[in-house]
């Protein structure tokens, strides 16, 4: 990375490791195709094109690139769930939707890099064969979507992309379609259901697994803005050497995403499991703002579980269990799993001791009470009930029986839902109770049981207003 | 494993083993064994959203051994042992697989339900104690079975739309609804009509007919059917009767050849309601609205209650004895050639036969059945208006039923026909006649349900039963037999037109020895060669395929199209 | 009443629902993106007209309307504002942005709901609502005004002086 500046005050910090960040704020780099071009820019796509699909699935597995929106799923095995025998037409979708809370990384790409973004879906849609491609881009991003537009026909102008690519034969067309501000179209079903002109109610798994049934029930790879980046560097060192980047089966390099209660929130992008929590808060954020103390963390985007300050987790097995504080945890898919909550879509919500817990778990109830798509019964009356529960503790109209039936609400939504939108709303609540209890229950008044249980009584008349 | 037909699945359900086809939905598979799961939004005709969540079970399948494990041990039958799965699965949309387990009791599958019916009653106003569905709505039987008894809900609900006109014969109470999506899917998928749609999001989705669109369409009163709640209620019925008052008699449409299977509820001798019975070969699920909604003119003013006998101008009321007594001597004066006899496709075979004796016995020279024709509406309503032209050509041997009307006509305008038995036809409105070609009979006997223009030509009128009001059998468009089943009483002295039939027959010197509708189906299936013996007990609710027509129903064969591509159950 | 598209929005309207070779109900969100960008706001007619152009029945149009919060089904102001109400900007006073938006800008939100969460000024020239994640995170409070993003909004002033 030698030679490149950055600009002042946006310089990354001496932990990361820019991949895919590379060209974020960089001096004198714009979204212009010759700039990415006088830089080896489509380098890669043109290397691909000429290796036969399934070598460039198989350096993707090698590569141990795993899903970076989310789940965290491996993506080159995603790819070759496509069955077979297949002779439907194959689509590639870039999940675009970025809207998890917390999550600010793909925004950036689309911004400022976005022909590495196609770059690396063309390479894509070359190895799994698809000639129609989507950009699913989230409406908030209104300046986004023109600037993909602009570079899909920069793209098309080089003959990167339309009929005969390079001349290799490969026919691609490439698309942005704007949501319209649904956080469920992050959801891949849901995201097909929209792109097909529908409410974007998720779909029932079985039988409509993407790769098999997807968009128009033909199969379909549904990949997010920086899986489909990765898989450009992919190309460029080989799956053996991009792997030796990150840590075993937390391979390569990701985009954190960092924002609360540090003195320098932001973007950080660092080698999977390479930094921990600690240092990412410390060092890359500069700490805690001046005299707090860290509360919580919430290390993979609003919905996953939250993290006490004060925890002692314990990972790994057997004879390599080892207990890590909140600091110690390295930030990887699978020590975050194991210490209960998940690396998620790399977005890290640091709260600090001023944070009322019921305040912050009442925020979070409203977003999703207010993203439920209302397909399905448990998330659909479970989030508002949460939602309205929380609501009442935070007013101080709410009784300790409340907070039992919050988490009883919970652990009717988590699990029983169409997607996996239930345990994203399940489990703030679910992990707020268990970490937090006591506070939660410190903010609610026993005496107000009365007023609720029977709402006509005097108690109800001063307290319930 | 155990060798087995390759199309049968082993699937342990509640700890026994069963053998099912390949395909079957878990919630079926379960079904046939008697453990029934309960549900909102499966419907077997409709696709399978899976969005209620209530037919959530405990699942498993075979654990897979991790790398190096051994592969786990078939028991003495074959069977694997089963690692259950923490995660619930919906019954309705899985299909079976091999060595599945499924449990539909114990903790989870409790807890699931319990949890579920706790979620849909948050909002649900409760309002049972005025709503139509109470007694035969879902969500109050699992409420009973699944649910609690104390609500832990302390919120403000949600307020929506309510008493909405959704069309000319249905209302729609937005807060009852528990977006199930079935009315959505079977406006879509069955009536072709999409009128009907979900608005807005989250808890505050509301079902929504498009501002000013209606549902209107001819089958939109299946939807208050497969409505698990009292969402949409019928305006027909709505506030009329409770549902556990009701007196349910299963029995067939008459209003075209179809013959769709229903239920008829009455109470006290009055119909209240009529809705769809399921037969996969008749009408699927549903019916017309048109042929539903068609019985209010039973206990109509205009009811006929007693014989009358023409005095001058004007009919007085006669006993049953007086008045047959009275045909009989006239239709024994007049030579069989003239007698004509106009019969109704619209009544039972046995009926029929009865006709058949009556114009055997009287020798007469004309018989005939009025035709009544419609358009095929591309669903359930056939061509054929009558609901039992099979039989009368069957039964009276008539190959072009309603052909010989004209000739009648003629020929009681020439003179050549003197008198005319007039059974269960309003043949003015109905069959093209004239009162002066009426006029010109020496002797007029007919009988019908309802006063009307012929009646009053008549010098005999016979109040004859309705087609709630007896039982039978007919042939529908496609061949089938179907027994027709007394639903009420008919009022006052009507009789049913066999006994009518059979009284004409015994007064004119006749043969005797018919007591009862199942006696004549006894003769009858023993005397016409397509019955081929078969019994009274043989065609059950469903009615048995009796011949062949080569006539098929336009939404039966959408649907099995639908089976076949695996989008329904069927 | 129907709608009176200009021959250049339908234009760009017909090229935007060939990106959809296999169906046209996929052009539902573009076709609605550019009638709310001409017209501000969906109304009936634009459903209608969305429909018929799409062969689409109206209220498969309306399902998708009602859903998004993205699709105004009121008039909203010259400027329509959209601050991001979620945690990491809640944190950082979006709520009290808000307060101090409508302050400005004379806007009395106490009317707002579930079903008609935006508020207008008095004299029309701005609109407000409430939006959830806006995916800037770690520069909150952050809020859009049309289709311009403003991240760390400190200076209410500041930001509306460049809305004449």
């Amino acid at each position: 990375m030698s030679g490149i500046t950055y600009k002042s005050g946006r310089e990354p910090h001496p932990k990361e490791h820019r991949v895919v960040f590379k060209n974020i704020d960089r001096e004198g780099w714009d979204t212009s195709i010759d700039t990415y071009m006088g830089e080896g820019g489509y380098d890669q796509l043109k290397k691909a094109l000429t290796m036969e699909p399934t070598a460039i699935t198989n350096e993707v597995k090698t590569a141990g690139l795993r899903g970076r929106g989310g789940a965290g799923f491996p993506c080159g095995v995603k790819w070759t769930f496509i069955p077979p025998n297949n002779t439907k037409p194959v689509y590639l979708i870039c999940n675009a939707d970025e809207s998890e809370p917390g999550t600010f990384k793909d925004r950036y790409i689309i911004h400022q890099d976005p022909h590495q973004l196609i770059e690396g879906m063309i390479i894509s849609c070359f190895a799994v064969g698809a000639h129609l491609a989507y950009i699913y881009i989230r409406e908030e991003f209104p300046e986004g979507a023109q600037i993909l537009e602009k570079a899909i026909a920069e793209a098309h102008e080089k003959g990167f992309l339309g009929k005969d690519i390079q001349g290799t034969g490969f026919d691609l067309e490439i698309f942005v379609h704007r949501g319209a501000g649904a956080y469920i179209c992050g959801e891949e079903t849901g995201l097909i259901e929209s792109l097909e002109g529908k409410r974007p109610y998720p779909r029932i798994k079985p039988p409509y697994f993407p790769a098999a049934m997807g968009l128009y029930l033909c199969p379909t790879i549904v990949n997010n803005v920086e899986t489909l980046c990765h898989v450009k560097h992919i190309m460029e060192l080989g799956g053996e050497a991009w792997a030796k980047t990150g840590t075993p089966n937390n391979t390569g390099t990701r985009i954190l995403c960092v924002s609360g209660d540090v003195k320098n929130p932001g973007y950080y992008e660092v080698e999977v499991g390479k930094v921990t929590m600690g240092e990412v808060i410390n060092d890359m954020c500069g700490g805690l703002k001046e005299g707090r103390e860290l509360k919580a963390v919430i290390p993979g985007g609003s919905s996953a579980k939250v993290l006490r300050a004060d925890e002692v987790f314990k990972v790994g097995r057997g004879d390599d269990t080892r207990e890590l504080t909140i600091w110690d945890i390295p930030m990887d898919f699978d020590t975050l799993a194991a210490c209960g909550s998940m690396a998620g879509s790399g977005g890290v919500i640091v709260i600090d001791d001023s944070r009322s817990i019921s305040w912050v778990l009442n925020n979070i109830n409203n977003f999703y009470a207010h993203e439920s798509c209302g397909q399905c019964t448990p998330c659909r009356e479970g989030s508002l009930w949460m939602k309205k529960i929380t609501d009442r503790v935070v007013a101080g109209k709410a009784s300790p029986v409340d907070i039992e039936t919050l988490e009883g609400v919970a652990r009717n939504i988590d699990g029983r839902t169409i997607c996996a939108f239930g345990e994203a709303c399940s489990w703030p609540t679910e992990s707020f109770i268990d970490k937090f209890k006591d506070e939660l229950v410190s903010d609610t008044n026993s005496e107000m049981e009365e007023a609720l249980v029977n709402p006509e009584s005097v108690t109800a008349a001063a307290n319930l207003g | 494993m155990s060798e087995e037909k390759p199309d049968l699945i082993d699937v342990q359900i509640n700890g026994e083993w069963h053998k099912f086809p390949k395909g079957t939905r878990m919630i079926e598979a379960c079904r046939a064994v008697g453990a029934d799961v309960p549900h909102y939004c499966y419907h077997p005709k409709l696709t399978s959203p899976g969005n209620c969540r209530m037919c959530l079970v405990e699942m498993g399948m075979p654990p897979r051994p991790r790398p190096g494990e051994d592969p786990p041990e078939p028991d003495e039958d074959g069977h694997l042992p089963i690692g259950w799965m923490p995660r619930p699965a919906i019954a309705c949309a899985n299909t079976i697989a091999p060595n599945m387990g499924i449990r539909t009791t114990g903790e989870l599958t409790e807890g699931c339900r319990k949890g579920v019916m706790e979620l849909l009653l948050a909002n649900h106003p409760l309002d049972c104690p005025i709503c139509d569905q109470a007694g035969e709505c879902t969500l109050q039987e699992y409420s009973v079975e699944h649910g609690k008894s104390e609500s832990r809900f302390r919120e403000r609900k949600v307020k929506k739309p309510k008493n909405v006109e959704v069309g000319p014969r249905i209302r729609l109470d937005d807060e009852r609804c528990i977006m199930c999506s079935r009315c959505i899917r079977f406006t879509d998928e069955i009536a072709d009509d999409p009128v009907l749609g979900f608005t807005d999001r989250g808890s505050h989705t509301v079902l929504t007919v498009y501002p000013g669109r209606e549902l209107a369409n001819n089958y939109s009163l299946n939807t208050v059917d497969i409505c698990p709640v009292g969402a949409l209620t019928s305006n027909d019925f709505r506030f009329q009767m409770r549902v556990w008052f009701m007196k349910e008699v299963k029995t067939i449409d008459t209003n075209c050849g179809t013959g769709c299977n229903i239920t008829v509820f009455s109470r006290q001798g009055k119909i209240y309601r009529i809705t769809p019975r399921q037969n996969n070969d008749v009408n699927s699920d549903w019916m017309p609205d048109s042929h539903r909604l068609n019985f209010h003119w039973i206990d109509s003013e205009a009811r006929l209650t007693e014989p009358l006998i023409k005095l001058g101008d004007s009919h007085k009321p006669a006993a049953w004895t007086e008045a047959i007594a009275l045909a009989s001597d006239k239709l024994n004066g007049i030579d069989g050639s003239e007698i004509a006899i106009i019969a109704s496709a619209r009544m039972t075979n046995e009926e029929l036969f009865m006709v058949d004796r009556l114009s055997k016995h009287l020798k007469v020279g004309h018989v005939d059945t009025v035709a009544r024709k419609g358009e095929n509406d591309g669903y359930l309503i056939s061509e054929d208006r009558n609901p039992n032209t099979n039989g009368v050509k069957l039964i009276l041997g008539l190959d072009d039923p309603g052909s010989q009307i004209e000739a009648i006509k003629e020929g009681i305008d020439q003179g050549r026909i003197k008198a005319l038995i007039s059974l269960q036809e309003n043949l003015i409105d109905d069959a093209g006649f004239t009162a002066e070609t009426l006029q010109k009979l020496d002797f007029f006997v007919h009988s019908y349900p309802l006063a009307n223009p012929t009646a009053d030509l008549a010098d005999v009128v016979l109040p004859g039963a309705c087609w709630a009001e007896k039982s039978g059998t007919m042939i529908n468009v496609t061949g089938r037999l179907q027994r027709l089943n007394e639903a009420v009483d008919a009022p006052g002295q009507t009789l049913t037109p066999w006994e009518i039939v059979r009284d004409l027959i015994q007064a004119t010197g006749g043969g005797n020895g018919i007591y009862s509708v199942t006696d004549i189906f006894n003769q009858l299936s023993a005397e016409v060669s397509e019955f081929d013996g078969i019994t009274w007990g043989q065609i059950g609710d469903l009615g048995v395929p009796l011949i062949e027509t080569g006539v098929t129903i336009p939404l039966l064969e959408r649907e099995k199209e639908r089976i076949a591509q695996g989008i329904i159950v069927g | 009443m129907s709608l009176e598209v200009p021959k250049e929005l339908e234009k760009e309207i017909d090229e935007r629902i060939t990106h959809y070779p296999e169906s046209k109900r996929s052009a539902v969100l573009p076709v609605l993106h550019a009638l709310q960008h001409h017209f501000r706001y969906i109304d009936e007619n634009a459903v209608e007209w969305a429909a018929a152009k799409l062969d689409l029945e109206p209220i498969k149009v309306l399902e998708v309307v009602t859903f998004y919060p993205g699709f105004r089904q009121t008039a909203p102001g010259k400027y329509h504002i959209r601050v991001c109400r979620t945690l990491s900007c809640a944190m950082s006073g979006s709520y009290e942005l808000m307060e101090s938006l409508c302050e400005k800008t004379g806007i009395d939100r106490s009317g707002v709901t579930h079903h008609d969460p935006i508020a207008v000024s008095a004299d029309g020239k701005f609109s407000i609502e409430f939006a959830e994640c806006l995916a800037s995170c770690g520069f909150g409070p952050v809020c859009m005004v049309e289709d311009d993003f403003h991240e760390a909004v400190t200076d209410v002033d500041e930001l509306l002086k460049q809305y004449p």
